[in-house]
């Protein structure tokens, strides 16, 4: 099967602290694929390094059929070809309405002139009513975004993630602050979008990564430890030791 | 979607009829075109003080809205007025010597005028030929292409190299204040082309208009002025409503996570800088005529500083509080410092204005910011009855959203 993503050899230091540490990791176009690992272990470092938000210092990082390097490309070239991010600590614009900041992530050309001759369509106003339907903030599309809880900005930046139509979704730590039927509920449409796309999820949460039922990525000082099904790498010691007997959460 | 754009934006609306009955009522009270109230050199004010409110806009599109403190908006300010400022001097300059040269008994030359021309403009900083950057000076549409082309090249590779380097915040400003205080020693210097400290003068006497008397000139500069304003208020007030001004305002408030939506946060920072460059531009080159003369003291640092105060102070971030804010501390600052305003005399100390009226305008500048943060414009949302947060700055954290809620109730 051909790869969408494939990391490999991949090498990060800050300030002579090895955060990413000879990483390789592979993703395919239509999988959902859960990280976890302890605090610090480099999950949103590696997101970071997808993103083109930090450099790696060596190591490659390849995407799509034609395997083109996200190295060479910005924070938004990446963004335009079909990555998304979704941020541990909800990012939206609480200054704008709901409705205008899903409008901002909507997919459509993103060059200034482009964007300052758009003017929206009848479809792109029911795209946005629908899409924040599905997140349930169907009644809040005029309230500005900072007015709301911390797990409606959750929702509203999955429904941002949602319309920027990505191949790739990172997302990192989804369910934190989310109520258990919100929980579910990110689950649901989780499994659901990776039929289409693939989703990385970073997660602490055990039960959580139960329920989406996918191969696990665990990473530990940097570096895949083990890969698998979740009953497969919580036998495996070294998981055991580093991760599970550590910190029980 | 039906309702047309200005039921959308009435502020658009109410700013275009306000601004329509100020002209039409400063032209009734003129000395030209009405009872003769008002005065030609205050009626050339008020028309300097539109072209004010207009860079004004410019430096509320690229500050209130793009987040980009920029203080070097008043460079593109003078360079605009340079630009036309060349031509008049030069035409005026020309039929001065065509005049003198009738007199000879042999009809001259064009070399002859040339020289003549150049002896006249360049005779002070101690040339007699014309500098290369006057190749055009001889053309009105050539120099009006210039006033838009050089401020906003300018523009354009300055925020090339600043954006694309990631300069932000405090360092940019800084750069900025760099970039205008260059041009002003580059100009200050007689080879510059552009004599020097002398600066370009007798700007008002528009070639052609000899038969003119300057009463109705200035109000035919109030009515462009006034024209530019309008035009200006309606093409950033487009550009700050739909999409575009979504993010911008998102670039403001936090462009790393712009970037991962896909748009390019560079270009974008670009495009609004250079366009602000050409609206100060054009403000400038309607300002100067009115004001006569121009020198680089023009392009002082200083000067840009005074922009963003206006701004502060007329509450950036909305188009009409820019230009409240130059309008209201410009027309005030010149009532101070013209010697208009009566001294305070304590006994034992005489407020003089002209002396003390920067230190007024300071003091107002720091209350506005720490007191009342949207400027005068914010009177606008107290008439409306809106009440925004009293958060003394402190970030909505996660999950106090609903902060803003039990705010918006008290
Ligand atoms: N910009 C940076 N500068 C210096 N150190 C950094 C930087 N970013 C991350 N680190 C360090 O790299 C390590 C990995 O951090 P990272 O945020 O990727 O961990 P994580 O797996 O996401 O942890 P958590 O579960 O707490 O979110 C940490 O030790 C962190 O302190
Ligand atoms: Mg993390």
């Amino acid at each position: 099967m051909t790869q969408l993503l494939e990391v490999s050899g991949v090498s990060v230091t800050f300030d002579g602290f090895r955060a990413i540490n000879n990483l390789s990791f592979n993703i395919g176009p239509a999988e959902l694929r859960a990280i976890i690992g302890p605090n610090g272990a480099g999950k949103t470092t590696f997101m970071d390094i997808v993103t083109g938000k930090t450099r790696p210092d060596e190591g490659k990082v390849l995407w799509g059929d034609r395997l083109q390097s996200l190295l060479a490309m910005s924070e938004a070239q990446i963004a335009r070809a079909g990555v998304g991010r979704k941020f541990q600590r909800p990012t939206v614009f609480e200054d704008q309405t709901v409705a205008d900041n899903l409008m901002m992530a909507l997919k459509a050309a993103r060059g200034p002139l482009a964007v300052l001759f758009w003017s929206p369509k009848p479809a792109d106003h029911a795209r946005v009513a629908e899409l924040a339907t599905e997140v349930g903030l169907g009644d809040a599309l005029g309230r500005k975004s900072g007015e709301l809880s911390h797990g409606q900005k959750q929702w509203l930046e999955i429904g941002m993630l949602l319309a920027q139509e990505p191949k790739l979704l990172l997302v990192d730590e989804p369910a934190a602050g989310m109520t258990l039927a919100e929980r579910e509920h990110t689950t649901r449409l989780l499994v659901d979008l990776a039929k289409t796309r693939a989703v990385v999820v970073v997660e602490h949460d055990m039960e959580f990564v139960r329920r989406l039922n996918c191969k696990v990525t665990v990473l530990h000082e940097g570096s895949v430890l083990a890969e698998g099904t979740l009953d497969h790498v919580t036998r495996n010691p070294q998981v055991i030791d580093v991760y599970l007997g550590r910190s029980e959460r | 979607m039906t309702r047309t754009y200005l039921s959308r934006n009435p502020s658009v609306l109410w700013f275009l009829l306000i601004l329509s009955g100020f002209t039409l009522g400063v032209t009734l009270l003129s000395q030209a075109y009405g009872v003769a109230f008002l005065s030609t050199s205050f009626i050339k004010t008020l028309g300097m003080t539109l072209c004010l409110c207009l860079v004004a806009l410019a430096m509320d599109l690229i500050w209130g809205y793009a987040g980009i403190l920029s203080l070097g908006h008043m460079a593109f300010f003078a360079l605009g007025g340079y630009m036309i400022g060349m031509w008049l001097m030069y035409a005026r300059t020309e039929a001065i010597v065509i005049t003198a040269l009738s007199n000879e008994a042999l009809p001259a030359t064009a070399q002859e005028i040339q020289n003549g021309i150049a002896a006249q403009i360049f005779g002070v900083v101690g040339a007699s030929e014309l500098p290369p950057v006057w190749l055009f000076a001889h053309s009105l549409p050539l120099q009006l292409l210039l006033v838009v082309l050089v401020p906003g090249l300018l523009a354009l590779i300055f925020g090339w190299l600043a954006f694309r380097s990631r300069v932000t915040g405090v360092y940019l400003s800084i750069l900025t204040q760099a970039m205008t205080l260059a041009l002003a020693l580059y100009l200050f210097q007689n080879d510059s082309g552009l004599r020097g400290n002398n600066g370009l003068s007798g700007l008002q006497n528009i070639p052609g208009l000899d038969g003119v008397s300057q009463d109705r000139v200035s109000v035919w500069f109030l009515w462009a002025s006034a024209f530019a304003l309008g035009l200006g208020y309606l093409l950033v007030a487009w550009v700050v409503s739909g999409k575009f001004g979504s993010v911008i305002r998102a670039i403001r408030d936090d462009e790393a996570r712009v970037r991962f939506l896909g748009y390019s946060v560079e270009g974008y920072k670009l495009f609004v800088f250079t366009l602000t460059a050409i609206i100060a531009a054009i403000a400038g080159a309607l300002y100067y005529p009115q004001a006569g003369i121009i020198n680089p003291a023009e392009l002082a640092p200083i000067a840009s500083i005074y922009l963003a105060v206006w701004v502060a102070i007329g509450g950036r971030g909305r188009l009409y509080g820019a230009v409240i804010g130059a309008a209201f501390v410009s027309l005030l600052s010149s009532w101070f410092t013209g010697g208009r305003a009566p001294s305070i005399n304590l006994g034992f100390y005489t407020i003089n204005w002209v002396d003390w009226w920067l230190i007024l305008l300071g003091l107002s500048f720091v209350g506005v910011t720490l007191f009342a943060p949207k400027g005068i414009g914010g009177l606008v949302d107290l008439w409306q009855g809106l009440r925004t947060p009293d958060r003394k700055g402190a970030d909505l954290g996660p999950g106090d959203g609903s902060l803003l809620e039990k705010e918006a109730k008290k």
